[in-house]
């Protein structure tokens, strides 16, 4: 999954049939891979906390197409979908899940600590709140190196409410350090909703009093969500500082596997899915289009799927670390 | 009267210091903030100001002289009315000591001081202290329940809640998701909003948010997710809650528990895996506590929740589910602070507590079978240590091992060890062996995440070392 050169201009109006297919896919590798996930987790392949990105494929798809290859980024626990839109391997990804030698991190990682210096991801960090100000400081390194590079930070609806995340805002203005935090509102930090934690529940405004600006996108929605990205991706590339998106979005399953989900009703899940479902609403914008026949989708569905038959094979196959890997990397 | 004027400091390190200049003289009339003269270290220049007004009676100490000691009179001032006849009355003049002379008078004080460390360098200490006998805590009789270690620490806090209006609970979803691993299940419903409360995702804020209500006199229980998490809070934690009681004088103090599972669950990676027992036990000012069975985690909990001190309460996710046989008593309580042999034995004693309890007991088992008998002592709380019934133990058994999953450097073994040493050093037999976890960040990976955990193996091979059966 390339990134799309940050060249390609698009209008509004006009639909760019060749980006449509690579939102279309790339999103729907996504969605695929975390439905495995999720299925092997309860073959016991997978252990601890893992926590699926469905529903939310349009946001990392759609921010990471606005940027360059060499730019940063940084996530929380919730880092499938943003590793897979970094173009990392999907079999490294998935054998880190099921913690053998082969996954990123040579399993010593697991679902929630991944990382690529290759590809400019950062992690894969547990600890919520964390990567905001870690993301702050990539972007403090390129404004320092000078590199005309920018910092894609992303954070969760609930992560918001951690102090550090206002003394990141803070500095980042004070410094105009190049950075956009992509707040990915999905409607519920585990089981508490936005309005029961937040004060000020209209996140994109919580960089008011720092003078970050902000602004709320439709987060369901690849396009405008790539159009938005775009804008802050060259306001914070300029010089000219952050900037915060907050992406309406929502999450299909539970917070992670074990969540029984009882905050929500089912309907309310459904509804989401039936209405705003982000790969449903590219698949009929390129039938509608004409760029993509049905036979077309399907082979598409048949690709992405082997790819994931393919990691998961991967996963399975590639052996336990050594045990000796106990005690390496620790130090330098 | 005559006031004097002393010598000032500049910085809280300096002791000495040169007195550069006079900006007035003998006679001259000053009031407050007027610049009096200048002082010289290596750092720095300042101006000495007046603090009163008045008539400079008498400099005495004269411009450019080095190493004045700090608090030295350099000069008297007179208060309105005061003739300079009073200044020939003053005495203390002579006593203007240059520097050099104050500092011996210091290194000779110094010398005759006791020697300092008072406590650990006596020796031996507590050759026959009692151990602490647990059995009673339970009379004889009493009905027994089997309960799982989550609802024991909930009925505990229910407990304490009916009891006592000033308790309440906060936390990450404590209230309408019933907490993350179920063990505040049912409070919101018995106690409402006001006194089970759901906090937004912001450990910091919400800890020194308790601490603050207990300086008020409430008596608040703060739910950490996991103690992970309260990495986030440990400011608030050690800095304001552990040492209040001091700084304040006694006035002011903080009682409350910080609880929530420690330690390692199962695969969740560096991050969720870490022990603090040994971070907290650290830390003047607190009480740390870490149950193993059921009984212990509601006896304990319900202490804590009356103790006046802040109380680190470490519970273990994989131990929630284990159920153990809890007292049907209308308050039973376990005083903190008391460990508890949890088997007897003869040939070496085993110390542990909280999850690293299932090694050890699983290590007393095995080892049973070839013949060697271990005394397994439950530590149950960390600080203070209960080190007379450790130490009863070892002068019986003449052997030590420790058992704990957090890492071995500066660990809970540590320090016992170091205790044991220091206190029975005669009645070892061989040196004190630590078990713990490895001296890594938890690794992700299934087989990894086993070797990186002590086992009961290494518990019965390293009991087998200080018995010499190996
Ligand atoms: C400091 C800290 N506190 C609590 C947790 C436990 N926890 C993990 S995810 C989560 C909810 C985060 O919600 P949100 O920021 O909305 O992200 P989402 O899960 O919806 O992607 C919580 C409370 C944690 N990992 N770190
Ligand atoms: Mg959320």
């Amino acid at each position: 999954m390339a990134k799309a050169a940050s060249t390609t201009r698009r209008r509004k109006a006009k639909v760019d049939p060749e980006l449509t297919k690579k939102y279309f896919r790339d999103m729907l590798l996504i969605r695929r891979f975390e439905e495995k996930a999720g299925q092997i987790y309860g073959m016991g392949l997978i252990g601890g906390f893992c926590h699926l990105y469905i529903g939310q494929e349009a946001v990392v798809v759609g921010m990471q197409s606005t940027i360059n290859d060499d730019d940063a980024v940084i996530t929380s626990y919730r880092d499938h979908g943003h590793m897979l839109a970094c173009d990392m391997d999907p079999k490294g990804v998935m054998a880190e899940l099921t913690g053998r030698e082969g996954g990123y991190s040579k399993g010593k990682g697991g679902s929630m600590h991944m990382f690529s210096k290759e590809k400019n991801f950062y992690g894969g960090h547990g600890i919520v709140g964390a990567c905001v100000p870690l993301g702050t400081g990539l972007a403090f390194s390129q404004k320092y190196q000078d590199n005309g590079q920018v910092t894609l930070c992303y954070m969760g609806d609930g992560t918001v409410n951690q102090g550090q995340v206002y003394e990141s805002f803070n500095m980042a203005e004070l410094w105009d350090l190049p950075v956009v935090y992509v707040i990915e509102n999905n409607e519920y930090a585990m089981g508490t909703s936005v309005k029961r934690a937040s004060s000020q529940p209209e996140l994109y405004r919580r960089g008011e009093s720092f003078n970050v600006p902000g602004e709320q996108v439709d987060g369901m929605d690849v396009f405008a969500v790539a159009e938005a990205g775009r804008k802050a991706v060259e306001w914070a590339r300029s010089g000219k500082g952050p900037y915060i998106l907050e992406m309406k979005t929502y999450r299909y399953r539970g917070h992670s596997m074990s969540d029984p989900a009882k905050y929500r009703s089912k309907e309310e899940v459904n509804k989401k899915r039936a209405e705003s479902d982000p790969i449903e609403r590219v698949r009929e914008k390129l039938l509608n289009e004409k760029i993509y026949t049905e036979e077309e989708l399907k082979e598409i569905d048949r690709e992405v799927k082997s790819i994931v038959a393919e990691a998961v094979e991967f996963a399975q196959e590639s052996p336990e670390p050594h045990p000796d890997e106990l005690m390496t990397d620790i130090t330098a | 009267m005559p006031t004097e004027i002393l010598m000032p400091a500049l910085s809280p390190t300096m002791t000495e210091g040169k007195l550069a200049r006079w900006l007035v003289k003998e006679g001259d009339e000053v009031a407050s903030g007027d610049v009096l003269a200048e002082i010289e270290t290596d750092k720095a220049t300042m101006e000495v100001e007046a603090v009163d007004e008045g008539v400079i009676g008498k400099i005495l100490i004269d411009g450019d002289t080095d190493n004045v000691a700090v608090n030295t009179p350099i000069a008297l001032l007179l208060e309105e009315g005061e003739d300079a006849s009073a200044v020939d009355n003053y005495s203390g003049g002579e006593a203007a000591a240059p520097a050099a002379e104050a500092e011996a008078e210091a290194e000779a004080e110094a010398e005759e001081s006791p020697a300092s460390g008072g406590s650990n360098a006596v020796m031996p200490v507590a050759a026959n202290a009692k151990g602490y006998d647990a059995s009673q805590e339970i009379p004889a009789g009493t009905e027994m329940k089997s309960t799982s270690v989550r609802e024991a620490l909930r009925d505990a806090m229910a407990e304490e809640m009916r009891g006592d209006e000033r308790v309440f609970i906060m936390g990450e979803e404590v209230a309408e998701y019933q907490g993350a691993y179920k063990v505040t299940q049912g409070l919101l419903d018995e106690f409402g909003p006001r006194r089970v409360i759901d906090t937004p995702i912001t450990e910091h804020g919400f800890a020194g948010v308790g601490v603050g209500a207990a300086f008020h006199g409430l008596r608040p229980i703060v739910e950490f997710m996991t103690f992970n998490f309260a990495m986030q809070a440990i400011d608030q934690i050690v800095n304001s809650a552990a040492k209040t009681r001091y700084m304040s004088g006694g006035q002011m103090a903080s009682p409350m528990v910080f609880r929530g599972p420690n330690g390692a669950a199962s695969r969740v990676g560096a991050q969720h895996s870490q022990c603090f027992a040994a971070w907290y036990g650290h830390v003047p000012g607190l009480i740390v506590v870490a149950p193993h069975t059921a009984a212990d985690a509601k006896g304990l909990l319900k202490s804590a929740i009356r103790d006046d001190n802040p109380v680190i309460f470490l519970e273990n996710e994989i131990l929630y589910g284990h159920s153990f046989d809890v007292p049907v008593m209308d308050d039973f309580t376990i005083p903190l602070g008391k460990a508890k042999v949890a088997r007897s034995g003869d040939d070496v004693t085993i110390v542990s507590f909280g999850m690293g309890m299932t090694y050890a007991l699983g290590a007393a088992e095995k080892l049973a079978e070839d013949g060697i008998s271990a005394e397994v002592i439950d530590l149950r709380t960390i600080r203070p240590l209960d080190m007379d019934t450790v130490l009863a133990s070892v002068r019986k058994t003449n052997r030590c091992v420790t058992v704990e999953e957090g890492w071995p450097q500066h660990g809970v073994g540590a320090e016992l060890s170091a205790q044991i040493m220091e206190k029975a050093f005669d009645y070892l037999d061989a040196p004190v062996i630590r078990v713990a976890g490895k001296d890594v960040p938890m690794p992700y990976a299934a087989n990894l995440e086993k070797l990186a955990l002590p086992s009961v193996q290494e518990v019965v091979e390293a009991s087998k070392l200080v018995t010499y059966r190996k």
